[in-house]
């Protein structure tokens, strides 16, 4: 079958990726050449994306939220398809309802989230209807506490929270907006959302009834949505197990939750939204190991004392995170092993050192990246975090400015935390967690005597989270013991 | 390149128009553009009160619930276009250009620093220096921004959506209503503000049509 790709276009001279706004057209729909199928978003601007040829959408590739390069596929048209069709080979089986609105293919991966949930199918529960539309997340504890009419209230008084204009509509054609998807703030239903529910409505035969929750004797999986086939055997097969590894890797959903009485529902902004899939893709990719190593920082808080008016003077301050970039950046030149990451079956190992640092945004956060950062001094790091963490809090960074880290820093010990164990960032192979820097009594060798003595001293608890598929513990214990003798005595000239 | 050679550009002046009306005309001229039943346009217009919320507004920005807003007369809508939230109301000329940016000028950014130009030269044309700040689309004096935009491109390379400009504004409603943009910590500012005089919408067109002639080359014609 000859599909047609869809690239993410080239928009202009200085833009080097989109991230997907909204998908204008579903899986299975017919479109025209030069019909707009998608949107995508950059700094103030929203674009349309034309199908470049007519046919059948049959495979969206990229979802909503997600930001690609340019060039990248987004999506694949099929001109000889009809409509309906998915993606070959078809992702449809005989247990899955016969949805006009196509499942795109991607939906079937909870399959695979949900195979690895032992206490799930050791506890079949008999299938429970579904909710109508687009709800029906169930109690993942299984104790079946979901109380569908309390969540279809809650979801009414939401969605029907529309302007004026949408609910006249609404009332116009008798439509229950509660039935009616909604894509605006907080599942709000919009001009554009009524519209196109009013041309399903009128163009398919059956609607999105709920989906059948077929075979009591598998229970359905917590984590699948309404939509997506049940787990069984039969599903596999028709789905090359390739997609649906490639479908793991790169795709997420969370799974919905009843909503009850008291409680407040917020629609995630774009960062929170960015963040839950991030965390969740490279939890899923990347075998994570922590080490732990503890740093004096006696010596740095005395050269941060002594050297603080000077810097001053030169416009700078040097915080202890920037002493933490420093050192780590001229240890990673060391250990091109932990600047890296695994991509298909290379290793890559990255030719600068760009280093993202965690910035807290409350709510919410963001990493911008101190790029060649090895190639910095440590008063030109101090001043690039704080301008940086600055123009993050006012949300003035630049889309490069996020982009390109090789390695990561977060300091949950700003905050107190004796120690964390962060996340590998995706492609990347490291993290470092910087723990508070507190005083403690340690037990120190006088230097003349040799004879043991307690002094107090400032120390750090440093967590190092690796990918333990390229970088092996051996390795991770040498970095860190470098990175400890390099702090412990922290160059004068750095 | 003689004058008449130039494409044409036709300049809609619309007066106050609510919201939901000037998305249909917009709507409208999109797709009558794209089929090349028409040149390329600008609506020149002011709203009524309006909060409108562009595709990375975030629920934060928005200082008042619906009701609240409805309460005091301002509508809510949901644009369509790129950017945050913003406020439209009397004394703020707004434009929409419905342009083809095809074949030569097809690039976002250009869009938005011609859009920026545009605006800067109208400004300077009443000896308000204005200029850009890097990362933050829009026009600015030391006493705040003065000139939004938010755009939307449609299949074609179809521009719509586009500026607005704070002539007369009443500032107020901004400050309480919504986080401009989505930009804490920066004021907005009008050019009544800034020049200390009334300015009224009106003066603004000529300079405005004069820059735009310039920075798209294109041969303006009122109708």
């Amino acid at each position: 079958m000859a599909r047609i790709e869809v690239p993410m276009p080239q928009m202009g001279e200085s833009i080097a990726e989109g991230t997907v706004s909204k998908w204008l057209k579903q899986v299975g729909d017919q479109v025209q050449r030069d019909e707009a199928i998608l949107e995508i978003s950059t700094d103030k601007v929203d674009a349309e994306i034309p199908s470049p040829s007519e046919g059948v959408l049959v495979e969206v590739l990229v979802q909503e939220g997600e930001t690609v390069e340019v060039g990248t596929t987004v999506a694949y048209i099929d001109p000889e398809a009809s409509p309906g069709d998915a993606a070959s080979p078809p992702a449809q089986t005989q247990l899955e309802e016969p949805a006009p609105e196509a499942v795109p293919a991607l939906e079937a991966a909870p399959a695979l989230e949900a195979a690895p949930a032992p206490e799930v199918s050791s506890q079949p529960q008999p299938a429970q209807p579904a909710e109508a539309g687009p709800v029906g997340a169930e109690d993942p504890s299984g104790a079946g506490e979901l109380d569908s009419e309390e969540a279809g209230t809650e979801r009414e008084r939401l969605r029907a929270r529309s302007t004026p204009v949408v609910r006249k509509i609404a009332e116009e054609h008798g439509i229950d907006l509660s039935m009616v998807p909604g894509t605006g703030h907080l599942g709000r239903v919009t001009k554009g959302d009524i519209m196109s529910f009013i041309e399903s409505e009128e163009a398919t035969v059956p609607t999105p009834e709920a989906a059948p929750v077929t075979s009591p004797s598998v229970a359905a999986p917590p984590s699948t949505q309404p939509f997506a086939p049940p787990v069984t055997p039969a599903v596999a097969p028709s789905q090359a197990p390739s997609d649906l590894w490639k479908t793991f890797y790169s795709q997420v959903q969370h799974p919905e939750f009843p909503i009850r009485e008291a409680d407040r529902v917020e629609a995630m902004d774009k960062i929170r939204r960015l963040t839950a899939e991030h965390m969740v893709l490279a939890k899923r990719v990347s075998p994570h190991v922590h080490s732990f190593i503890e740093i004096d920082f006696t010596q740095i808080d005395n050269m941060r004392r002594v050297n603080k008016a000077k810097w001053a003077e030169q416009g700078a301050k040097v915080s202890f995170t920037a002493f933490v970039v420093w050192a780590v950046s001229r240890v990673l030149r060391e250990f091109p092993v932990l600047n890296g990451t695994i991509s298909g079956n290379n290793l890559i190992f990255r030719g600068n050192v760009n280093i993202g640092v965690a910035v807290d945004l409350d709510p919410g956060l963001i990493v911008p990246v101190i790029h060649d950062a090895d190639e910095l001094s440590l008063v030109g790091i101090g001043k690039r975090i704080i301008d940086l963490a600055d123009r993050a809090r006012s949300r003035r960074l630049n889309p490069e400015e996020i982009q390109g880290a090789t390695f990561s820093i977060t300091n949950p010990g700003v905050l107190g935390t004796m120690a964390g164990m962060p996340i590998i960032p995706k492609g990347t192979n490291g993290i470092l967690g910087t723990g508070a820097i507190e005083k403690r009594v340690v037990v120190v060798e006088d230097p003349d005597t040799g004879t043991d003595l307690m002094a107090i001293r400032k120390r750090s608890i440093f967590t190092l989270g690796y990918d333990h598929r390229m970088v092996d513990g051996a390795d991770a214990a040498r970095f860190l013991a470098r990175l400890k003798e390099l702090m412990e005595g922290f160059p004068e000239d750095a | 390149m003689p004058e008449d050679r130039l494409p044409a550009l036709e300049v809609r002046k619309l007066g106050r128009v609510p919201y939901e009306k000037a998305l249909d005309l917009q709507a409208e001229l999109v797709s009558r553009r794209r089929n090349r039943e028409i040149p390329d346009q600008l609506l020149l217009l002011e709203h009524p009160h309006v909060i409108t919320r562009g595709t990375s507004s975030l629920e934060s920005n928005l200082l008042l619930s619906e009701e609240e807003l409805a309460s005091r007369g301002i509508q809510l809508f949901e644009a369509g276009r790129g950017g945050d939230v913003t406020y439209h109301g009397p004394g703020q000329l707004v434009g929409y250009p419905v342009l083809s940016l095809a074949p030569d000028r097809k690039d976002l950014h250009r869009y938005l620093r011609d859009l920026e130009e545009v605006l800067i030269l109208t400004l300077q044309a009443f000896g308000i220096q204005a200029a850009r700040e890097e990362g933050l689309t829009g026009v600015w004096v030391p006493e705040g921004k003065l000139g939004a935009i938010g755009v939307r491109v449609s299949s074609g390379w179809i521009t719509s959506h586009g500026f607005s400009l704070n002539v007369d504004t009443d500032l107020e409603f901004f400050s309480t209503t919504i986080v401009p943009c989505g930009i804490q910590g920066r004021p907005v500012a009008s050019m009544t503000g800034v020049l200390g005089r009334p300015i009224r919408v009106g003066e603004v067109f000529d300079p405005l049509l004069i820059a735009f002639e310039s920075v798209f080359s294109r041969s303006v014609c009122v109708v």
